[in-house]
């Protein structure tokens, strides 16, 4: 893995130990403040451990940003259901990387954080759902899985303490969709990656219907320093309403593309220009979608702005996954909308008909558009499609794709116009009849 | 059916891994552990994992037909695969793909005459801060330049 160099401007925590030698193994793990803080966890009451991490402001880093500690407050304490731990380690919105640092560099931090969620909630028992193209990921967690057995911080009566915690790795075999939390949940009882309506949410019943705490691999990793340095500390990284830090993955039109951790509300701007390295020379900022792919694009002149979950909300978009993808001035719009939706259209798993017919005939209306053939009235009909599919599916994959489809077409329309007046329609005949014969 | 000693020891711990009666979860990674010993999804195949997860063949299927990577056509011996999503289509995933295709005169999930490459194009594999980005069966390879495609493609012809 090629990892960038830190950039003086990061706050490192949730990644301090990836650049030690062998920052994956248990060694250096527990020589580096590793299990300090399960070993913490192991000795504090639920409602406390609940408590720091409702104070810590941590929210969701897969995409939703749902607070964490509110999350984990919703399993039924007197369930006599066993609750269950899944790390939602399906890492697959465009743009995103940061999950694969996390496991690669420091697999043991994974694991602290699903031990003292585990102790949390009583749960015993977890699995981490990995993608199936992160094989070698998944290879790293067993082998990190099996040093944690050996030093006893998983199995039974983890350090003396009584507590039971089993972990083991499930892996995926290549769907968006089973990184929506339920239908992660449908592929690990061995089903279709199908989502299931909510309520009841995964905190009641979740894996083979029993209260279950899904969060991100990355939610899982910050969970430790929480606890060691407390939850009002880890509030004071970031802003009012969103603790901490979080990894920014920044990809397309830059000099120096990487990953980077900055405190929660680190202007957009500066993570461009200074952590990735601008853009290339003689280039203009066209767009930048926020937070993975799903996320509306932002224009050049809306960037201005500190990343956190409000002001992006603000400025029509959204935080997601912190996958940042910039795009310059020689980028095609018209082709960036139809790559976009060629995805979620791949990706959608048929279930509901507003997403599986809806992204079907999006990306055939941007594929005429694309190619020039396409009518005037396709421009507004993408639109209006689009706004069609919004809030009427179970998952938000509709969302997904509609969202990042109506910002294109509404900021960039320009595009689609100009790519329409590249084939001549003669006076007096027809659009539509010359232009499907082109 | 039957498989490596150190599959099988794998798949018995797999089992061991989900609450009891609730073998139906080891499924999928069972299907795709078995797959990269077998090649591919075979009928034979899909009855044995039906039978150690406790399942029909029906359901087994019903599960292959719909994850990307669980495959019932036989692929080449190195699956070639390459990202254009949006990340690596800025950088130039695009182009990637259309000299990997041309190169080897096969389209998407087709195979070479040989057996030696397949090929796909697939959606985004966690790799965009270092697009544009591929993966030869489960390995990746970052900041891909034309050359050093064309060359990959050439080693790999040579492995059969």
């Amino acid at each position: 893995m090629p990892y960038n160099k830190p950039h003086p401007a990061e706050t490192i925590i949730i990644s301090r130990r990836f650049h030690l030698p062998n920052s994956a193994s248990i060694d250096t793990f527990l020589a580096h403040d590793g299990y300090k803080a399960a070993r913490k966890a192991l000795d504090m009451s639920q409602d406390d451990i609940i408590n720091e991490v409702k104070k810590s402001n941590l929210r969701g880093r897969g995409g939703a940003g749902f607070p964490t500690g509110m999350k984990w407050g919703f399993v039924p304490r007197q369930s006599p259901k066993p609750k269950y731990i899944v790390v939602n380690a399906d890492e697959s919105e465009p743009g995103t990387c940061k999950d694969r640092l996390l496991m690669e560099f420091d697999p043991h931090r994974l694991i602290e954080g699903c031990l003292i969620a585990a102790k949390a909630v009583g749960a015993h028992q977890g699995w981490v759902y990995i993608r199936g193209e992160y094989r070698y990921l998944i290879d790293i967690m067993d082998k990190a899985i099996a040093e944690a057995y050996k030093a006893n911080w998983l199995g039974k009566n983890v350090q003396g303490t009584g507590f039971d915690f089993d972990l083991s790795t499930h892996t995926g075999a290549g769907a968006y969709e089973c990184g929506e939390e339920s239908a992660l949940l449908e592929s690990l009882e061995g089903k279709r990656g199908q989502p299931r309506i909510r309520p009841p949410f995964p905190a009641v019943s979740g894996a083979f219907q029993c209260p279950t705490i899904l969060n991100n691999v990355e939610t899982f990793c910050a969970v430790p320093d929480i606890i060691l340095n407390g939850g009002d500390w880890y509030a004071s990284l970031g802003v009012p309403r969103a603790g901490g830090t979080r990894l920014l993955c920044i990809s397309g039109h830059v000099q120096s593309p990487g990953v980077f951790e900055v405190p929660i509300g680190f202007p957009m701007m500066r993570a461009i220009n200074e952590m990735a390295g601008g853009l290339r020379p003689g280039r203009k900022l066209k767009a930048v979608i926020p937070g993975g792919s799903s996320c509306p694009v932002l224009k050049a002149d809306e960037c201005d702005l500190p990343m956190d979950y409000d002001s992006l909300a603000k400025a029509g978009s959204m935080l997601g996954s912190g996958g940042m993808v910039i795009m310059d001035d020689s980028t095609d719009m018209v082709k960036a909308a139809l790559r976009i939706i060629k995805f979620y259209q791949h990706e959608s798993c048929g279930w509901c008909i507003p997403c599986r017919e809806g992204t079907l005939w999006l990306k055939k209306i941007l594929t005429r558009l694309d190619d020039g053939i396409g009518v005037r009235s396709d421009i507004d009909l993408v639109g209006e499609l689009a706004e069609n599919m919004l809030g009427r599916t179970f998952c938000p994959l509709g969302d997904a794709a509609a969202l990042p489809t109506i910002s294109i077409v509404k900021k960039f329309r320009a595009e689609f116009e100009a790519r329409l007046a590249q084939v001549q329609v003669p006076a007096g005949v027809s659009e539509s009849l010359v232009r499907i014969h082109v | 059916m039957t498989f490596s000693p150190e599959l099988e020891a794998r798949l018995a711990k797999m089992l061991e891994s989900y609450p009891k009666g609730r073998e139906r979860a080891a499924l999928i990674p069972m299907l795709m552990y078995t797959q990269d010993e077998v090649g591919h999804i075979s009928k034979e195949l899909a009855e044995e994992v039906a039978k150690r997860c406790g399942v029909t063949t029906l359901q087994v299927e019903e599960v292959v037909g719909f994850y990307t990577m669980l495959r019932t056509k036989k692929m080449g011996k190195t699956h070639l695969q390459i990202c254009t999503n949006i990340s690596c289509l800025l950088v130039g995933g695009d182009e990637l793909w259309q000299h990997a295709s041309k190169k080897l005169g096969i389209g998407h999930n087709q195979v070479t005459a040989d057996g030696s490459i397949s090929l796909e194009e697939v959606e985004c594999i966690g790799a965009c801060s270092w697009a544009p980005a591929i993966q030869t069966n489960y390995d990746f390879h970052h900041y891909v330049t034309l050359d050093q495609l064309d060359k990959l493609i050439d080693d790999l012809r040579r492995i059969q």
